[in-house]
């Protein structure tokens, strides 16, 4: 207990956020605006300041945009903010609140943030072409310079990062293959409807697909699938999704009681983004895996570009309320989710969950067209959970006009008891 | 004062702002951008959501 008292005595520790990106900023910002006068420290393990992601499968590896193009701009509010940049934290104890980085030394804070995010899965597969990912800045400057006219890239996943490296390689030049398990793109996403307007529109613009297909076997200058064909690649790019960087928060599978968070698939949180229930540990982003009483009381993670500002006005607020030992008065963080990706001259643009949805129904639009808008509405029964716009700005209008069905919150909602029930630390 | 900028030539019309700001922003049906550009005090936290929400940092929340 002694050590909790010290760390909770000495004001100086002041919040630690782990975690660098958008996801840190947004959390380091939002500690100020809910009245957090000490001191923030935020650590992250790349050399940059934050930067944003969305660029780097698409201007930055078109070549359009530089990579300084990418620097997020923070409020003046945080100009005080400690940044400890290229500084991986390797364990946190939660308990005793230190942080202990790479290079042994130990820090020890009174409020925690996690916002460490993601990295990309990587292929259990040996061999093969150069092969590439796209999370990071040197990721995208690295697969850039081996994109150009006649290079054959094979994309593995034809989830986000698939489909818009597949489109920024084509309009480069390159020979583009997709290969993917599912039946149609962005399937998860947006459904196989949507997906199949994608896929052809991709088609129109010169990308080939192999859908329901493995990469069985990467070789010289090529892969091998499942059907034992054959696809030429002088460039593989792995977009085969992400895995939440939980690790230093200290490995507890199932999250059994008293040894630590649920870091089954991210950090399991509770209805306001607190880490395992505690008043002095809040998760943000990528990692964060919460219920959202929009959709349930399932608790997701949410790789949308739009969460980690949600999560950090919420997460934030009842941190510092935490800390101060009052009640936030919040109610259950309710975000309404978002993405967009943009592909060739497509924009696809989504609000809701879709994926929570029971079927998809075409809201406006032709499907059978491969150029006009469309607009997808997503039903779970008779409630709309999610629109998804493909084509223009005018979709994106169009998909507004259900954004009242949208913030509608569900009836009868049971607020408590079992998101309470989170194991104990 | 509170004031609302939008650097049109940055703005891709995703339409982010329009769903946390409704009150002070809108796409009308060409899906052009229009907004208050002197909101009432009491949307000061929706402008300050939806310049954190817009993907080209294209809005600017001062005063």
């Amino acid at each position: 207990m002694a050590s909790v008292e010290s760390a909770a005595s000495e004001a100086s520790a002041g919040i630690a956020v782990v975690g660098a990106s958008l996801g840190g900023l947004r959390a380091a910002e939002q500690l100020r605006a809910a009245g957090w006068e000490g001191p923030v420290t935020v650590y992250g393990d790349e050399p940059h300041r934050p930067y944003n992601r969305p660029p780097l499968s698409k201007e930055v590896l078109a070549g359009e945009a530089t990579a300084a193009a990418t620097a997020l701009r923070h409020r003046p509010s945080i100009d005080d903010v400690t940044w400890r940049l290229g500084a991986a934290v390797e364990s946190a104890d939660l308990t005793a609140r230190t942080l202990t980085l790479a290079d042994g030394s130990v820090h020890a804070y009174e409020g925690l943030v996690a916002a460490t995010g993601v990295r990309p899965r990587r292929l259990p597969l040996p061999g093969g072409p150069p092969r590439h990912v796209v999370r990071t800045l040197e990721d995208s400057v690295a697969l850039r310079a081996e994109l150009g006219d006649g290079v054959r890239v094979l994309v593995i996943g034809a989830g986000f990062i698939g489909c818009e490296v597949a489109a920024t390689a084509r309009k480069v030049g390159c020979e583009v293959t997709v290969v993917a398990p599912e039946a149609e793109p962005m399937t998860l996403a947006v459904g196989e409807e949507l997906g199949r307007a994608l896929r052809r529109r991709h088609e129109a613009r010169g990308v080939r697909f192999r859908m329901g297909r493995l990469v069985a076997e990467l070789g010289d200058e090529c892969a091998v699938l499942d059907d034992g064909s054959e696809c030429a690649a002088d460039v593989v790019v792995e977009a085969v999704g992400s895995l939440p960087n939980v690790e230093w928060l200290g490995a507890s599978e199932g999250g059994t009681p008293g040894l630590g968070p649920d870091l089954t698939d991210g950090i399991l949180c509770d209805a306001h983004l607190r880490i395992g229930g505690l008043p002095h540990a809040v998760a943000v982003g990528d990692v964060a895996r919460f219920p959202n009483p929009r959709y349930g009381a399932l608790a997701r993670r949410v790789e949308h570009w739009s969460m980690p500002a949600d999560c950090a006005r919420h997460a934030a607020r009842v941190l510092v309320a935490g800390l101060r030992g009052e009640a936030h008065g919040l109610a259950p963080f309710a975000p309404l989710p978002s993405f967009w990706s943009d592909q060739f001259d497509l924009r696809v643009q989504s609000f809701g969950l879709p994926g929570v949805g029971d079927r998809a129904e075409l809201l406006e639009g032709d499907a059978e067209s491969v150029e006009g808008d469309v607009v997808y509405g997503y039903y779970g029964g008779e409630r709309l959970v999610g629109v998804v716009a493909l084509g223009g700005s005018k979709a994106v209008a169009l998909a507004g006009r259900y954004r009242a069905d949208l913030m509608e919150l569900p009836d009868g909602l049971d607020l408590s008891p079992s998101w309470g029930s989170l194991p104990a630390l | 004062m509170l004031k609302v900028t939008v650097d049109l030539d940055v703005c891709q019309d995703h339409g982010q702002c329009v769903f946390a700001a409704p009150d002070v922003f809108t796409l009308d049906d060409n899906g052009r951008l229009a907004y208050v550009a002197s909101p009432d005090e009491a949307l000061r936290a929706d402008a300050e959501d939806a310049a954190d929400v817009c993907p080209l940092q294209a809005i600017r929340v001062e005063g």
